[in-house]
């Protein structure tokens, strides 16, 4: 266990009212990550993965539990004590183009961050700009462009270089790769390795291709319906799937067959992820495990540990 | 051998945009045959959504055919009006988009879509349509179909509007379905799901499928043979065993070694370097050429044709052979 994490989420909770209904988005999640580690985040859409990253960052304010980022409680710290730690909790998204402005140029949306938290000189400031693009491989020109002349993947660079020029300690990886290229997102995934090595960057990474996040984590947590059922190191994970739910989603994945005889059959797995306005009762995972008895559709399972740090809540294991 | 039942025949397509013009498709062939799955796999820009679609005369406005054959059991339907087209698709050719939201009408029943299918073109009267689209609802495996007849689409979850999406295309029965991305905006266990529905329509009607995706996990566990395009132009074309086995271009090596699997954490990334050309100019070289491990400076002035490397297995290199011997 680490002792000084640098994010410590502990019981967080996170409920939407929508049209009157209540949405549990996040149910109760607790983790943490040591400075320099890489978490992952999966789970199907609407598990609440996203929400979970934002309540980290406190774009969103949770229910109930406790966000400590580098020692310090910020669950209920005010915008303004907030504001000099947002520097160093910063966010990367799916959607490079759509969060970016069109009328900017690159090298102005850039900048703009150092600006809004007076880093440096105006001078000093164009400098870096140069230093990011570089950082990012891009040719400093870029920063003459504007964001509907790139491609997908000089964007997503751009959005990256965004995120480093405040020096953050956290990056909120929000499927970043998810949008691009094959060839793309390993140009990518390349550079947000290297970065974390150079810069002892954390990072929180958020995505569905279950192989791109094993490939990056060292610890993944497996979101359902706003729930983590299963939370482990990265290899045991892959290696020792406890929790059905975990089972099915890495019996999902289609991989290249070593030769043509060990083709995958494609296997029917039963329903979809339920409406999380009415979860099913229980274990919430209930109806489409293949493995449910009585006790998973009336009691709500607790995460036991399959190992000193492998945890599962299933009602089946121990 | 059987004759296909669509082949394409050096297919040129052109888009004019205010200053220039994109030259998306440079003489694309490849046939499928009856029964068969062919994934057509690349990546954005690579011309596969518009190879077939302007095949089946889906194409935008700014966009020309500009040379080419294509044959559907005997007719070319580049010939052919768009009241011809028409008749065709939808009957005989079942088209799935990979976004559903946007291909299905939002003010019309799921129910009466996929009924209007079978209508249009005179697959079946009134009271047999309507029996029809609730046997299909319940093959597509959608809960308690009657009830969910007079639903609108927004009242589905993805993977259940791509599900309808597949119930209009196969209405008819067609005898050959183009499914373009299918599954890539869904979660991993409904594109299993998609996937094996599929895979047993396919089966029970011998059904002819041509799947455009990027995604080699889905091609190679699918499809009976795979194309992959670049720029516009097959790169490489084989069964799907040469293609796991034997991949001979380094185009095809490059993406293979690009994609992350289970298991291979640690694993050194070997990123292609660059990015694909823009198109703007008729290739005369190997389009590849500036990314490519292998170049030569032949590479550089002189177009690879398509040729056999062995059996089922055509490659547009001309190194072809290094690459084989390098990657075995």
């Amino acid at each position: 266990m680490p002792t000084n994490p640098l994010v410590k989420v502990e019981n967080v909770s996170k409920r939407f009212r929508v049209r009157g209904r209540e949405l549990h988005a996040v149910s109760n999640v607790s983790f943490e990550i040591e400075a320099g580690k890489t978490f992952g985040l999966v789970g199907e859409s609407g598990s609440g993965k996203s929400t979970l990253g934002r309540l980290v960052l406190r774009l969103l304010d949770a229910n109930e539990g406790r966000i400590t980022f580098n020692g310090k409680d910020i669950t209920n710290l005010p915008n303004r004590q907030l504001r000099p730690l947002r520097q160093e909790m910063q966010i990367i998204f799916q959607d490079p183009q759509a969060s970016m402005s069109p009328r900017m140029t690159i090298g102005r949306a850039i900048e703009d961050a150092m600006e809004i938290h007076k880093i440096g000189t105006k001078q000093s400031r164009r400098k870096r700009v140069d230093e990011l693009l570089e950082r990012v491989g891009l040719p400093s020109f870029v920063k003459y462009a504007f964001p509907h002349e790139l491609s997908g993947g000089q964007l997503q660079r751009i959005g990256i270089a965004r995120a480093l020029s405040l020096n953050p300690k956290l990056i909120v990886c929000d499927e970043p790769v998810s949008a691009l290229d094959v060839s793309i997102q390993v140009q990518v995934i390349h550079l947000l390795q290297e970065l974390q090595r150079d810069l002892n960057l954390t990072y929180i990474f958020i995505a569905h291709n279950l192989a791109v996040v094993e490939y990056l984590s060292d610890e993944i947590a497996v979101l359902y319906l706003g729930e983590v059922v299963e939370q482990a190191p990265a290899e045991k994970l892959f290696k020792n799937p406890s929790h059905p739910y975990t089972q099915v989603l890495l019996q999902s994945i289609l991989k290249i067959p070593e030769d043509p005889s060990s083709r995958q059959k494609m296997t029917h797995i039963q329903g979809e992820i339920p409406s999380p306005f009415n979860p099913p009762s229980g274990c919430t995972f209930h109806p489409r495990c293949p493995f449910a008895t009585d006790v998973c559709r009336t009691q709500k399972p607790v995460a036991k540990h399959v190992d000193d740090d492998h945890k599962a809540t299933c009602h089946l294991i121990g | 051998m059987a004759e296909p039942i669509l082949s394409i025949e050096d297919l040129r397509v052109e888009f004019d945009r205010s200053e220039d013009k994109v030259y998306a498709v440079n003489g694309v062939s490849f046939q499928i045959d009856p029964g068969q799955a062919l994934g057509i796999v690349g990546e954005s820009g690579s011309g596969k959504s518009v190879t077939l679609m302007s095949a089946l005369g889906l194409i935008r406005e700014n966009g020309k055919v500009k040379s080419g054959v294509v044959q559907f059991e005997g007719k070319n339907l580049l010939k052919m009006s768009s009241r011809q087209l028409e008749d065709i698709r939808g009957r005989e050719i079942g088209v799935i988009f990979q976004d559903p939201m946007t291909s299905l009408n939002p003010v019309m029943s799921i129910g009466d879509q996929i009924m209007e299918t079978m209508l249009t073109h005179h697959y079946a009267g009134h009271r047999e349509a309507f029996d029809r689209t609730i046997q299909l609802l319940h093959e597509m495996g959608i809960p308690d179909p009657k009830a969910r007849f007079k639903n609108y689409p927004h009242e589905f979850s993805g993977g259940m509007r791509q599900r309808i999406m597949i119930a209009i295309a196969l209405a008819c029965e067609p005898q050959l379905l183009i499914a373009d991305e299918p599954t890539t905006a869904l979660d991993v266990t409904v594109q299993m799901q998609i996937l094996a529905l599929l895979q047993s329509q396919r089966e029970r009607k011998n059904m002819s499928v041509a799947i455009i995706t990027h995604d080699f996990g889905v091609a190679t566990n699918f499809c009976d043979k795979i194309v992959v395009l670049y720029a516009g132009q097959v790169m490489e074309m084989a069964d799907t065993s040469a293609f796991i086995q034997n991949p001979a271009h380094p185009y095809t090596l490059g993406l293979k070694n690009s994609i992350i699997e289970v298991g291979q954490r640690g694993r050194k990334l070997e990123p292609i370097p660059g990015m694909a050309p823009t198109l703007t100019e008729p290739p005369t070289s190997c389009s590849f050429a500036d990314r490519c491990p292998f170049v030569t400076d032949r590479c550089r002035e002189e177009l690879p044709k398509l040729r056999s490397v062995e059996s089922n297995h055509l490659v547009a290199c001309h190194r072809a052979e290094e690459v084989l011997a390098r990657a075995n």
